[in-house]
């Protein structure tokens, strides 16, 4: 895999991503509450935490989903979020993967790779666009990357579980996202399928920021890297994998029912 | 010559398109020989009612067009398109009522008749204009698109989707027609606009104007054709597929699924407005009635039933529905409905891909439907792939 993108021009940023007090409330229901997340540059991060956490309501906040009631959510350290939409964010460079494996079931793999190609998302653009040869390489270069080159031509409709994970993870990465959020990679994979899954995510991860949202306790391992555990919306420990789960309160919540 | 090869690709890359491009440009030549050639008493005469009863088909192919645009491709279920078929109508009417000066029953030569009737002493404003040919086809396309444009920048921007779209589609149309019934609204109310004498100074009962629409309905549902398949081909129709699929997965990938929504839907209004202009000549009148809830419905039904997201079975369900319409409802009036209903509920349960779908699978032409088809089935090959993530390297 190539390092098409350096991690350069991060040198004075300090944060990529810097959530802070960060509350939303849903019909009463504190789904965030008061989190804080502080994100490095080039930094690889798993999130983990049992079902209701806020997980999925804080990968929405960040990509433009949902706005906060309160707190602020910056990128590279001088970007407000909670001013722009999806798509917006999208360009800016955060990418997002489903914890559903969404790609488009009645387009090829390759027409999902070409939608996912950085460049300009104006209707127009895209009514007069036509795929320049180094474009096509890259797609070529992705679908290798991702273990899909004998189908490209296949509808993506036709793909397994575990393969459209993939399509999708190469979609986001084809993005040139500065960020990748990653919600459940590994959900609905197999062992072997996990460990690739891991080590795929570690190698964009030397040239992206990634943060992976996990349930999976091997997999987190597998990725070897900082933690964050929340519970009811904030963060309750942070740290190395084994530090985390060391922590009694950790435990008490999420390992140890 | 860029514009050559542009029609050359998109005619040579559509297998099923080129026959029925090739069976419509057919038809507008032979149709006009058999009319004028043949004696009349010849079974090959087609007789000119039979011209415009078929120039009525081909609007409403073009209408199915315009729907199969935004509904097969991009997923919004329009059940209002009637109304911008009828905008383009009362375009082309407000033209044609012009045109027929002090010939009418009160002798006007300022005012129509139901104007006289309503004793109106001049034009009301929006009536200005239309004595120009040009102005009036400008406004047959203007007038549509630019509801469409208010109708969606209002609804895609809030992001109304799925059965609350719809429901509002007709509600829409709903109101048009109340509205249009009322006679101070200005279009001649319940009875609409009729009675016309001349387009662009041709007698319009004539059987050469009758022709000459034929021949341009024929004309327009092909140019409309290659423009829609130019769309749907592009990059820009694959955003629509999409969007269609995954609305939510494709704003996350950067693009603005309303601004795609908007464009999408202001062109196929055009092409709805440029149908009933084309319609109202041929058939002779416009009235509130084109804008009523049940017509739109009748375009979804052409649509699913000739197989919606192909373009070509847009086309194909229009003309085959149509033409049963008239074939029942003369031999068994009062059965119509129930087939009409019937057939929907058959090709919603057994046929989802319509009537080409059918005839598709009877040919064994499965694969062939898109370039991408592949027998290969996704366990066969999962080994391969096994092997292929295993080898990424760093």
């Amino acid at each position: 895999m190539t390092t098409h993108q350096p991690i350069n021009a991060s040198a004075e940023i300090r944060s990529i991503l810097y959530l802070n007090g960060v509350t939303k409330t849903f019909d009463g229901f504190k789904a965030i509450n008061n989190l804080s997340l502080d994100i490095a540059p080039g930094e690889l991060r798993a999130i983990i935490g049992p079902n209701g956490a806020g997980k999925s309501t804080m990968m929405d906040i960040i990509t433009g989903k949902t706005k906060p009631d309160a707190g602020e959510v910056r990128f590279k350290d001088h970007i407000d979020l909670t001013r722009y939409d999806e798509a917006d964010i999208a360009n800016m460079g955060i990418g997002r993967k489903f914890q559903k494996p969404t790609v488009i079931d009645s387009l090829s793999i390759w027409d999902n790779l070409e939608l996912a190609l950085a460049g300009n998302r104006g209707v127009l653009q895209t009514l007069f666009y036509k795929l320049k040869a180094a474009q096509a390489d890259r797609i070529d270069e992705v679908i290798n990357l991702i273990g899909l080159s004998e189908k490209k031509k296949d509808l993506a409709e036709n793909l397994s579980h575990g393969q459209k994970q993939w399509l999708e993870i190469g979609m986001l990465f084809i993005q040139e996202p500065e960020v990748l959020l990653v919600d459940e990679p590994a959900g609905g994979m197999t062992d072997y399928e996990t460990m690739e899954t891991a080590r795929l995510l570690k190698d964009i991860a030397k040239s992206h920021s990634v943060i992976v949202v996990e349930h999976d306790m091997e997999f987190v391992r597998a990725l070897d890297c900082k933690v964050t555990v929340l519970h009811e919306g904030s963060v309750l420990a942070e740290g190395t994998l084994d530090k985390v789960s060391s922590n009694p309160r950790v435990i008490e919540v999420y390992l140890g029912r | 010559m860029l514009k050559n090869s542009i029609l050359y690709t998109l005619i040579m890359n559509d297998k099923v398109g080129r026959y029925i491009l090739a069976a419509l440009l057919a038809l507008a030549i032979l149709v006009p020989i058999l009319n004028i050639v043949m004696p009349e008493d010849s079974f090959l005469h087609v007789p000119t009612y039979t011209v415009s009863l078929l120039g009525k088909y081909l609007c409403y192919a073009l209408l199915a067009l315009a729907l199969d645009l935004v509904w097969g491709y991009c997923g919004i279920l329009s059940l209002g398109h009637g109304a911008f078929f009828a905008l383009g109508g009362y375009a082309m009417g407000m033209y044609l009522m012009r045109q027929i000066g002090d010939r009418g029953v009160y002798g006007n030569a300022e005012l129509p008749d139901f104007m006289v009737f309503l004793n109106w002493d001049s034009l009301p404003w929006y009536w200005l204009g239309f004595d120009s040919f040009t102005f009036a086809m400008i406004m047959v396309i203007v007038v549509p698109g630019l509801l469409a444009f208010v109708f969606g920048w209002l609804a895609f921007r809030s992001r109304v989707t799925g059965v609350y779209l719809s429901i509002i589609t007709q509600a829409l149309t709903f109101a048009l027609m109340q509205a249009f019934f009322l006679n101070d609204f200005g279009f001649g109310g319940n009875n609409g606009l009729t009675d016309f004498k001349e387009i662009l100074g041709f007698d319009i009962q004539s059987d050469g104007t009758r022709l000459t629409l034929f021949v341009l309905s024929a004309v327009s549902v092909i140019l409309a054709y290659l423009a829609c398949r130019f769309i749907t081909t592009s990059k820009f129709g694959r955003v629509l597929v999409s969007i269609r699929d995954a609305e939510s997965r494709t704003r996350f990938l950067g693009y603005r699924v309303e601004h795609y929504k908007l464009l999408v839907f202001i062109f196929s209004a055009m092409l709805a407005g440029i149908a009933g202009a084309l319609f109202v000549p041929q058939v002779g009148i416009i009235n509130p009635g084109e804008f009523s809830p049940i017509n739109s419905i009748e375009i979804v039904i052409w649509v699913a039933l000739g197989g919606r997201g192909t373009l070509y079975g847009a086309v194909i369900g229009a003309l085959v529905v149509n033409y049963a319409k008239t074939y029942f409802t003369g031999a068994f009036p009062e059965i119509w409905l129930f087939m009409l209903g019937g057939l929907f509920v058959i090709s919603t349960t057994y046929l989802p891909r319509g009537i080409v779908g059918v005839a598709e699978s009877l040919m064994g032409k499965r694969k062939a439907r898109s370039t991408h088809g592949s027998d290969d089935s996704p366990d066969q090959s999962d080994a391969d792939n096994d092997k292929n993530i295993g080898e990424v390297k760093s």
